[in-house]
């Protein structure tokens, strides 16, 4: 038994598509998309990650618990956001709800 | 042969011929075979000796304020001074006592018997990590000496990064640190729980004191890396003045507060899930019965780990956040209680017709429930918005913490210290006095903090040591209690430095307790078990001793 | 007769056991990295939600030549890292010492490039604190952007030094005869880092280089 053997045409593969979403990226960048600029660079990066972590780091091949592990750190960093977002972003529009003033 | 009828504590000590000769502690007498140990039994002593220093430590900080306090005035130290001592009073125990303590002494010492494994996952790492708290104790305590911190434990920005005197970046240093320390026993608790487990120990055959711990490391790995970073801002900001939370460029000083509690709210669970491990142990073995609800108690512990980290605004309602948050973090504070009173309500089912005795053990377990109970309730009432706003930064505060981490967390780790004490050292401590001394700390505690509840309600404001003179009887009493519990914990100390000489031997299983920390001898053997365990059985069988009573008698009968 | 392998720890009952802890072991220190840098991006968050002109404006001065080339040398890096572990499986030493100082000679050129944007950075008054004087007129929060630049990119560039130091340790491991197809896990279980610190920068790159530029 022992670690999967993943094959070496996979590797070069997802590095190549990692290369291709890097210049693709770039490029958008450059076009005005207004807010959806930053939903894609995100996207991108998020599946960048993604596929680093399925097969550069071999969680594809692994087990439940390996999942369960990477998981939950994302989750956590969600977690985080999420409640910091909860008071940023309520700050001013409920205090005016509140007091009354604009 | 069936034996006569089995009594409970009926075999404590040990016959001459079940004092193991080789043990742990005498594999090796040299500084090396303990400084270089990877023996988790052995590092449990090491974190048992630096821990209870720093308690020491903490403890003489604490001696100070309640000095200071007994008068209105400030007739002992100037501000400044008695602002450096409730820091470091706070810091010394919340980060370096109240955090490792229970896990890193009884956690390493019993989560590999308990699982009938021969070491935790990582023996280096785990060695790793006492050498990093010390290091981190190290730098900590070159804070104290070089003129000590006053920012309140808490490290509040900008008075932390821009305005305060003080030794901060040397106190921040040493706490960074440290709190690596912590991320890599819970690492290694982690990952032992997961993989080291002996045959037929499936999840559900665990002891609760491992679901316990194993709770606890999730918060330690999840949490503590944001407060590692949290300071590394703090010191950049400090050294360097890069802004990040300086108003005059737009640094908003609340990001520190959010970053700094979202790991330090499930902090303190890190400090009261341990004890709440323990508590599972005691009150079964005292009560001569299986735990009430086994299911309920592990999952409460899931539930207060995961929980814990989406209440941390319960810490700012007065600050500045915005009042929908605080909302929202109210509410899910209210919601956190719930695993935690399940938990009382399965320990106080468990005494329900359980045949309950009253050694040393039992008697701190019994004041936990109470002690945990008025802490947790006063915590109820801080989490409605409109009672914090009033009794927030004052002595209500103080004493709530206080309840559970001096009422719940100590209390539970000197009964778990009592009753694993014969299995670590292999020897007896003196029943009367345990019992007295346990008497004595619950009566120097309430007396310490009760009438800090009523100071805080009328309004005398913590990190405060002027105040109106209407406080000062209270403070007084505070003071008092604080002697009496001083003297409380100093018994103990004195008479289990007396038992390792001149202490009787103990047995394997001096409490007939379940548990596979039992199997083996009083103190183990380097290795553990001489076999490895194989668990049939589900956790806190003591239904067994009564069925193998019943065999015996009708064994006699015929 | 069960063989004794000389890397099988005494706790251990076999090497697959002792793996796969070891890999629980990383991932669970991954976790706790992610929550690490995971505070300077909420930082991030937090600021650039709440100055937005000020983060496009800081952005500008950012090379996104010199950061582009920078996230293609990690992306590199995590391939040859890969490919190491594939010949560390294998058994095969020479082409596991030859990927594995690939992979620092990557790692290398990043940190190169890094400092001469650093340079750049310090000799345009960027530097945050006392001595930040952009010649631009720019908003007080520019200043908050490059304390968060400077913060991410150089806790980054730290975890990339640790990265290659334990690099030439595996060679000299590797070199000693210490891997085999029976084990190999400590090439594993460090691509698993040196991975993870390729997916700080690919986030990196897009936050810090790539706002506003259109």
């Amino acid at each position: 038994m022992g670690p999967h053997l993943v094959p070496k045409r996979v590797y070069y593969t997802i590095f190549a598509a990692l290369l291709v979403l890097t210049v693709v990226t770039v490029i958008v960048a450059f076009i005005d998309l207004g807010p959806f600029n930053n939903l894609i660079a995100m996207t991108i990066a998020v599946a960048k990650a993604t596929l680093v972590v399925l097969y550069f780091m071999h969680v594809r091949y692994s087990g439940k618990l390996t999942w369960v592990f990477a998981g939950a750190g994302f989750v956590w960093l969600i977690i985080l956001f999420v409640f910091l977002l909860n008071d940023y972003l309520t700050r001013e529009a409920w205090s005016n709800l509140l007091t009354g003033h604009p | 042969m069936a034996t006569a009828v089995f009594r409970p504590f009926e075999h404590q000590i040990a016959d001459p011929d079940e004092v193991p000769k080789k043990h742990y502690l005498n594999a090796g007498f040299s500084a090396k075979s303990w400084l270089l140990t990877v023996d988790h039994k052995r590092i449990a002593i090491l974190y048992l000796i630096t821990v209870t220093l720093f308690f020491l430590i903490g403890g003489l900080f604490a001696v100070f304020v309640r000095l200071e306090l007994m008068t209105p005035a400030a007739d002992l130290m100037q501000s400044e001074t008695y602002n450096k001592m409730f820091t470091m009073h706070g810091i010394m125990m919340v980060f370096f006592f109240l955090i490792p303590a229970i896990p890193a002494i009884l956690g390493n010492f019993l989560v590999p018997l308990m699982i009938g494994a021969r070491d935790l996952a990582f023996p280096r790492i785990n060695l790793l990590s006492w050498y990093i708290y010390m290091i981190g104790g190290v730098f900590t305590f070159a804070a104290v000496l070089f003129g000590g911190v006053d920012t309140g434990w808490t490290f509040y920005t900008p008075y932390s990064s821009t305005y305060s005197n003080t030794n901060v970046i040397l106190a921040a240093v040493g706490i960074f640190i440290t709190g690596f320390s912590s991320i890599l026993t819970g690492l290694n608790f982690i990952v032992t729980i997961h993989k080291m487990r002996a045959p037929g120990m499936t999840w559900f055959r665990m002891p609760l004191f491992i679901w316990a711990h194993y709770a606890t490391s999730l918060i330690q790995v999840l949490g503590t890396p944001v407060v590692a970073i949290t300071i590394v801002l703090v010191g950049l900001e400090r050294l360097f003045h890069i802004g990040i939370f300086d108003p005059a460029v737009g640094g908003d000083p609340l990001l520190f507060q959010h970053l700094f509690w979202f790991y330090s709210h499930p902090a303190v669970y890190i400090m009261v899930l341990p004890a709440m491990g323990v508590m599972s142990e005691l009150i079964t073995c005292f009560s001569r019965k299986k735990i009430f609800g086994y299911e309920f108690v592990a999952f409460s512990s899931l539930a207060i780990a995961v929980i814990s980290f989406l209440v941390w605004g319960h810490h700012m309602f007065t600050t500045g956040q915005s009042i929908y948050a605080g909302m929202v973090f109210s509410f899910l504070s209210f919601l956190v209680a719930i695993p935690s009173a399940i938990k009382v309500f399965n320990w106080t089912a468990t005494l329900y017709k359980g045949s309950v005795s009253y050694q040393a053990p039992m008697l701190y377990a019994i004041g936990f429930i109470g002690l945990f109970t008025v802490g947790g309730l006063t915590g109820m009432f801080l989490s409605t918005l409109a009672v914090d706003v009033h009794v927030h930064d004052t002595y209500f505060i103080v004493a709530h913490f206080h309840y559970i981490m001096v009422g719940g967390t100590i209390m539970a780790y000197l009964g778990g210290l009592h009753f694993w004490w014969p299995k670590i050292t292999g020897r007896l401590y003196p029943e009367g006095w345990s019992r007295f001394a346990a008497l004595v700390v619950f009566v120097g505690f309430n007396l310490t903090f009760f009438p800090q509840f009523v100071l805080g309600y009328l309004g005398m404001p913590r990190r405060y040591h002027v105040y109106p003179e209407e406080f000062q009887v209270l403070n007084v009493l505070s003071s008092a209690g604080a002697t009496i519990l001083g003297v409380g914990y100093l018994i103990p100390l004195i008479y289990f430095i007396w038992s390792l000489k001149s202490g009787p031997r103990a047995s394997a299983n001096p409490w007939s307790a379940t548990g596979l920390e039992w199997q083996t001898t009083s103190p183990p053997p380097t290795h553990n078990f001489d076999k490895t365990p194989v668990v049939t059985g589900d956790a806190y069988d003591y239904a067994k001793f009564a069925r193998e009573n019943a065999k015996a008698e009708e064994a006699t009968l015929v | 007769m069960s063989e004794h392998h000389p890397a099988l720890a005494h706790h251990f009952e076999d090497l697959d056991q002792q793996f796969e802890a070891a890999g629980l072991g990383m991932w669970a220190f991954l976790v706790q990295e992610i929550l690490f840098f995971g505070g300077l991006f909420a930082a991030y968050l937090v600021y650039r939600m709440s100055y937005p002109e000020a983060f496009i404006q800081g952005s500008h001065y950012l090379d996104i030549t010199l950061g582009g080339v920078n996230t293609a040398i990690l992306i590199c890096s995590s391939l040859t890292m890969a490919l190491a572990v594939f010949y560390g499986q294998q058994g095969n030493r020479r082409q596991l010492i030859l990927f594995l100082f690939l992979t620092i000679v990557l790692g290398a050129a990043f940190l190169g490039i890094k400092a001469v944007e650093y340079t750049h950075k310090y000799h345009e008054h960027l530097i945050p604190g006392p001595m930040f004087h952009p010649e631009e007129a720019h908003p007080p929060q520019m200043q908050i952007f490059f304390a968060l630049y400077f913060a991410m990119t150089g806790m980054h560039a730290l975890h990339m030094v640790i990265g290659i130091g334990i690099l030439v340790f595996l060679i000299y491991q590797a070199r000693q005869g210490r891997y085999s197809v029976e084990y190999n896990s400590p090439i594993e279980i460090f691509g698993l880092y040196w991975h993870f610190v390729d997916i700080v920068w690919i986030f990196l790159f897009p936050l810090l280089y790539l706002i506003g530029r259109h």
